[in-house]
């Protein structure tokens, strides 16, 4: 009879250990992950963002309208950074996701509250992102009763009584109901494609080294830009194939509207797939196994759903934070289908997104190239 | 005579390790060149730099006329290969595999040459099966198809035939042969005795240098190795004991009988003289290659230990 020995487990375990320090990477992972994560996202994610960007289009110069405004920039959920000229202005900077609210106060206003005639502004949210603009909008409530306090003295005091002095009228445009999925679903379209198209490839090329076959295929006369073709051009067809499924579940099932782009859409997607391809090929030419290759697919898997804006709101972040999420595709991608979507931008609204995708694809295609090395050495 | 391979005082270290001084090796075109040499000497790095695998770190030289630096391409183009490790995709069928190296090469006639090759290895009707249930000979021949399909001008093999069983490896032998009396240049490592006297030539590599190359008479004829063989009741019992004797190099139990050589035959036969009683008897032999290489390992200096 065999048993059960204390010794034998010992023996595994030791063995366990001692494979464990070796894999350098992975130990470091153990270590480093941790920390990293959480000073990260830690300090990154802020799910009630403030400092919001806002443009706004006054149409009187008054005190009122300057009290407002200032009232407005002094609640931190607002940063006036542009004065727009004319509501198409307005509509513009808003469709572009250049701000995240338009603060229209229309040119009566100072008539109207002081007549106690239903004074209004209008407040138009980018709701895209309902959980980036409901806290701000919520801070909206308490603006008609504190705003003019300073200013409604004298024979204009009764206005601060009974009722508050004007409205604060709230849009809130492209998801007007606050449907979480609109937000969540075509967002999911960017974290599945790099999950798996970087993974994969990353996977191919390690394969090839772990199993012995990169040395024979590098004895053979195929250029480093013919492997990585080769190996990458099955993938756009999943890509694609991923694209068409989760773009059919999402208007079949969540009812995500999409109100147009189809060309933006198209080349965002496109650059995308081949962006995550080259990085997953990237990631190949650096690993040294496969289990290298996952988990450094990992490494940037993470903050991909974490610091895009995916899971928690862009804005919301802090300044580093968000300098990170630039750099990373999927910030960019998800803006382009989100944008497209939701909000019909056209080319000329999202040209600067897809020209941050092309560089991407740029800039990681000629590092892979540079570091794919033809021989062994 | 044109040669297939010259190259001269390659050097290539990995870090402080120096795997490969100073080799230099010349080919002659159509010949079949062993390379034997102890574990971690220096031959797959060799053959590596050879086929543009690795930049030497010093040392020049031609493969077939091309520089092994700059042409690389181009050696890799007329140059088979074949890796220690089977390296054919074993998730792909034979003749995927075939089919992939006749692309990869650029070749025409493709389906012909790969059900030609098929035919040539008598695996026509196992065509479909996955390369990785193989067993390990036919491995070894199918890498050799994949290797020749372009047809190549130079061969370059590494152990071929490791853990591959006598009748396969013959097979084998049959058709490296084969291929060079077609005008083919083989260079190959291998560490069976068997096969580098089956080699018109053999190279000698020992941590990392060149020591002995020639025919494999050559070779013992220029050893100066002098060897008495014993027989009879318990004598390879025997070799620890003179193994220690001064003039003795080296003593190995062969079956029942014990092999004893060294390079001064007279002490060697005062060493032997003690034993020279019954139940033993001693002739003298012409040392086997093996017999060589031993005294050649043993003498030359191990950087690795």
């Amino acid at each position: 009879m065999n048993g059960f020995s204390l010794t034998r487990v010992w023996a595994v375990l030791i063995k366990e250990f001692k494979q464990l320090t070796r894999d350098r990477l992975t130990y470091a992972m153990i270590l480093a992950l941790p920390v990293i994560q959480l000073l990260l996202f830690g300090y990154a994610i802020n799910s009630e963002p403030r400092h919001l960007p806002t443009a706004v289009l006054v149409q009187e110069d008054s005190v009122f309208a300057r009290s407002i405004l200032s009232s407005l920039r002094n609640s931190a959920y607002f940063d006036l950074v542009a004065q727009a000229r004319s509501p198409a202005e307005l509509d513009a900077l808003i469709r572009r996701g250049e701000v995240q609210f338009a603060i229209t106060i229309p040119g009566d206003f100072t008539r109207r509250v002081a007549r106690g005639d239903r004074a209004q502004i209008l407040v138009e949210a980018d709701a895209t992102d309902p959980s980036a603009t409901g806290p701000a909008v919520a801070a909206l409530a308490a603006l008609p009763t504190q705003a003019l306090v300073g200013d409604l003295k004298g024979a204009l005091a009764p206005r601060l009584q009974a009722s508050p002095p004007f409205e604060v009228v709230v849009h809130r445009r492209y998801n007007p109901e606050a449907v979480t999925a609109y937000n969540i679903v075509p967002g999911l379209l960017g974290v599945i494609l790099s999950m798996t198209l970087v993974m994969m490839t990353s996977l191919s090329v390690t394969r090839e080294t772990e199993r012995g076959t990169m040395e024979s295929l590098l004895a053979t006369p195929v250029e480093p830009i013919e492997v990585m073709i080769g190996k990458l051009a099955p993938y756009v067809l999943v890509g694609v194939a991923q694209t068409v499924i989760i773009l059919s579940i999402a208007k079949l099932l969540f009812q995500v509207p999409m109100l147009g782009g189809w060309l933006g859409l198209s080349l965002g997607i496109s650059l995308f797939i081949v962006g995550s391809l080259a990085l997953g090929f990237l990631i190949s030419t650096a690993a040294q196994s496969q289990l290298q290759a996952m988990q450094m697919s990992f490494f940037y898997i993470l903050p991909s759903i974490l610091l895009s804006g995916f899971m928690f709101p862009f804005r919301g972040m802090p300044g580093w934070a968000q300098a990170l999420g630039e750099i990373i595709p999927v910030t960019h991608f998800l803006r382009v289908v989100r944008g497209a979507l939701l909000k019909g931008q056209e080319l000329g609204d999202m040209w600067r997104e897809l020209a941050a995708l092309l560089a991407f694809v740029c800039v990681v295609t000629a590092l892979a190239m540079a570091r794919y090395r033809r021989t062994l050495d | 005579m044109t040669l297939a391979i010259d190259v001269h005082g390659l050097n290539k270290s990995f870090g402080d390790k120096h795997v490969v001084q100073d080799v230099s090796i010349q080919v002659e075109h159509g010949r079949i060149c062993g390379f034997l040499g102890p574990n971690g000497s220096g031959k797959t790095t060799t053959l590596r730099m050879l086929c543009g695998l690795l930049t030497p770190d010093s040392g020049d030289g031609t493969c077939l006329g091309l520089d092994i630096i700059r042409e690389a391409g181009a050696i890799k183009r007329q140059t088979g290969y074949m890796t220690q490790k089977f390296s054919l995709y074993e998730d792909l069928t034979l003749e995927e595999n075939l089919m992939f190296s006749a692309r990869v090469h650029d070749l025409d006639h493709r389906k012909a040459r790969v059900a030609h090759a098929l035919e040539h290895l008598g695996l026509i009707e196992r065509r479909s099966q996955l390369a990785g249930t193989l067993s390990g000979g036919w491995k070894q021949r199918l890498a050799l198809a994949t290797a020749t399909l372009h047809e190549p001008k130079l061969l370059l093999l590494d152990e071929p035939t490791a853990g591959v069983d006598p009748k396969a490896r013959r097979t084998f032998w049959d058709e490296i042969h084969a291929l060079s009396a077609e005008g083919l240049t083989v260079l190959v490592s291998t560490h069976y005795m068997d096969e580098a006297e089956r080699c018109h030539e053999i190279a000698y590599i020992a941590y990392g240098q060149l020591i002995a190359r020639g025919t494999a008479e050559e070779v013992i004829g220029r050893s100066n190795l002098v060897t008495f063989n014993g027989e009879g009741q318990g004598v390879d019992r025997l070799s620890a004991e003179l193994a220690k004797r001064p003039g003795v190099e080296m003593a190995a139990p062969f079956g029942a009988s014990l092999h004893v050589s060294g390079t001064d035959r007279k002490a060697l036969e005062a060493a032997i003289a003690p034993y020279r009683r019954e139940p033993y008897s001693w002739s003298e032999v012409e040392p086997t290659l093996e017999d060589v290489f031993i005294q050649l390992m043993e003498g030359s200096e191990d950087n690795f230990r």
